[in-house]
C-alpha cells in the first residue's frame, strides 16, 4: 500500500494527478462544512483532483444532521464562522457524539488570532484559509484512514 | 493560421502577468488555475463568475445597509467578512485590502471612513472584472490546450 507521505511528497513535487483513492480498498471520504460557495467548489475540486470522494454542507448544523443520518467520513474540513451552528458548536458536537474523524479547522483567521477555542472543541489540525494543495496534503497526513 | 495563435497565446501570458505584476490577484489565484482538468477546463472562469456575481450582490447589500443609521456593526461586519473570504480564496489581493481596510474604519466606528473605503472597493472590484472578463474571452478562444501550457 502506498503510503500517504509518499502521496503527499508527489503531491508537493506538482504530481496533481496522483490520487489517495489508487492503491486504497475504500476511497477516503471527505465533508467539507463551509457556507461559502466559492470555498465549497474550491475545497470540493481539491479533494476530487485528489481523488478523495467528498460530501458538502453549508453550516454546522447540517454537519451534525448528516452524522446523525448514520453517515462517517474520515475527514471534516470544519469552517469556523457559519449561520445557524459555527464550527466550534459543531466540533464540540460531533466529539460528543463519539465521531472520531479527523477534524480540520479552516478559516480566514490566522493562528495568531483567538482559535484556541475552535482548538479546545476538538480538532486534529487547523489550516488559515484559502486551502492549497500543500496544506490540503499536510491535513490529508493526519487522516486515519479506518471509517 | 499558427502565428496568429501564437501571438494570441502570447497575449493571454502577458495579461495573465500583468494581473500577477499590478498586484490584482496573487498566489491564491494560481491554486484556482491549478483545480482546472481535463475534464473541468473551465474552472478558473466558473469560479470567477460565481466570484462576481455573489461579490456585486454583497456590496450592494452593504452599501444599502450603510446607507442609514442605526448601523448595526456586527452585521455589516458579517457582509465584510463574507466578502473577504471569497476574495482571499480567488485570490483578489487588492479588494481583499480594501476589505481589510473597511473593517479597521467599523471597528473605530467611523461610518464615513467605511464610505470612502467603500468607494475605492468598488473600484478595485471593477477594474478586476474589466481585466478578467477579456482574458476568459480570450483563452476561451485558443481552447483548453492552453491550459496544458500555462506557466507555473
Amino acid at each position: 500500500m502506498v503510503k500517504m507521505e509518499d502521496i503527499g511528497a508527489r503531491i508537493l513535487a506538482g504530481d496533481h494527478q496522483v490520487q489517495y483513492g489508487q492503491n486504497q480498498r475504500t476511497k477516503i471520504k471527505a465533508l467539507v462544512v463551509d457556507d461559502n460557495m466559492i470555498n465549497q467548489a474550491l475545497h470540493r475540486t481539491l479533494l476530487r483532483n485528489l481523488g478523495i470522494e467528498n460530501h458538502v454542507v453549508g453550516n454546522g448544523r447540517e454537519a451534525v444532521d448528516v452524522h446523525c443520518s448514520g453517515r462517517r467520513f474520515d475527514l471534516i474540513l470544519m469552517d469556523l464562522d457559519m449561520p445557524v451552528m459555527n464550527g466550534i458548536e459543531a466540533t464540540k458536537k460531533l466529539r460528543a457524539m463519539g465521531i472520531q474523524s479527523t477534524i480540520a479547522g479552516v478559516s480566514s483567521r490566522s493562528v495568531d488570532e483567538n482559535i484556541q477555542e475552535f482548538w479546545e472543541a476538538g480538532l486534529d489540525d487547523y489550516q488559515q484559509k484559502p486551502l492549497n494543495f500543500p496544506k490540503l496534503v499536510s491535513i490529508l497526513q493526519k487522516v486515519n484512514h479506518s471509517v | 493560421m499558427e502565428s496568429n495563435n501564437n501571438s494570441l497565446r502570447q497575449q493571454i501570458a502577458d495579461m495573465r502577468q500583468s494581473l500577477f505584476d499590478e498586484e490584482m490577484l496573487d498566489r491564491h489565484y494560481r491554486t484556482v488555475e491549478e483545480l482546472s482538468d481535463k475534464d473541468h477546463p473551465n474552472f478558473a472562469e466558473e469560479v470567477m463568475t460565481m466570484y462576481f456575481r455573489d461579490s456585486t450582490k454583497l456590496i450592494a447589500i452593504f452599501e444599502n445597509a450603510l446607507e442609514n443609521a442605526p448601523f448595526n456593526f456586527i452585521v455589516l461586519d458579517k457582509y465584510l467578512h463574507q466578502l473577504k473570504g471569497s476574495s482571499a480564496s480567488i485570490g483578489a489581493k487588492k479588494v481583499w485590502e480594501k476589505i481589510n481596510e473597511m473593517r479597521d474604519c467599523l471597528r473605530e466606528r467611523d461610518i464615513e471612513g467605511t464610505r470612502t473605503v467603500l468607494q475605492q472597493l468598488k473600484k478595485e472590484h471593477d477594474n478586476l472584472r474589466g481585466r478578467i472578463e477579456p482574458y476568459f474571452r480570450m483563452l476561451r478562444q485558443v481552447g483548453p490546450s492552453e491550459i496544458a501550457q500555462r506557466p507555473k
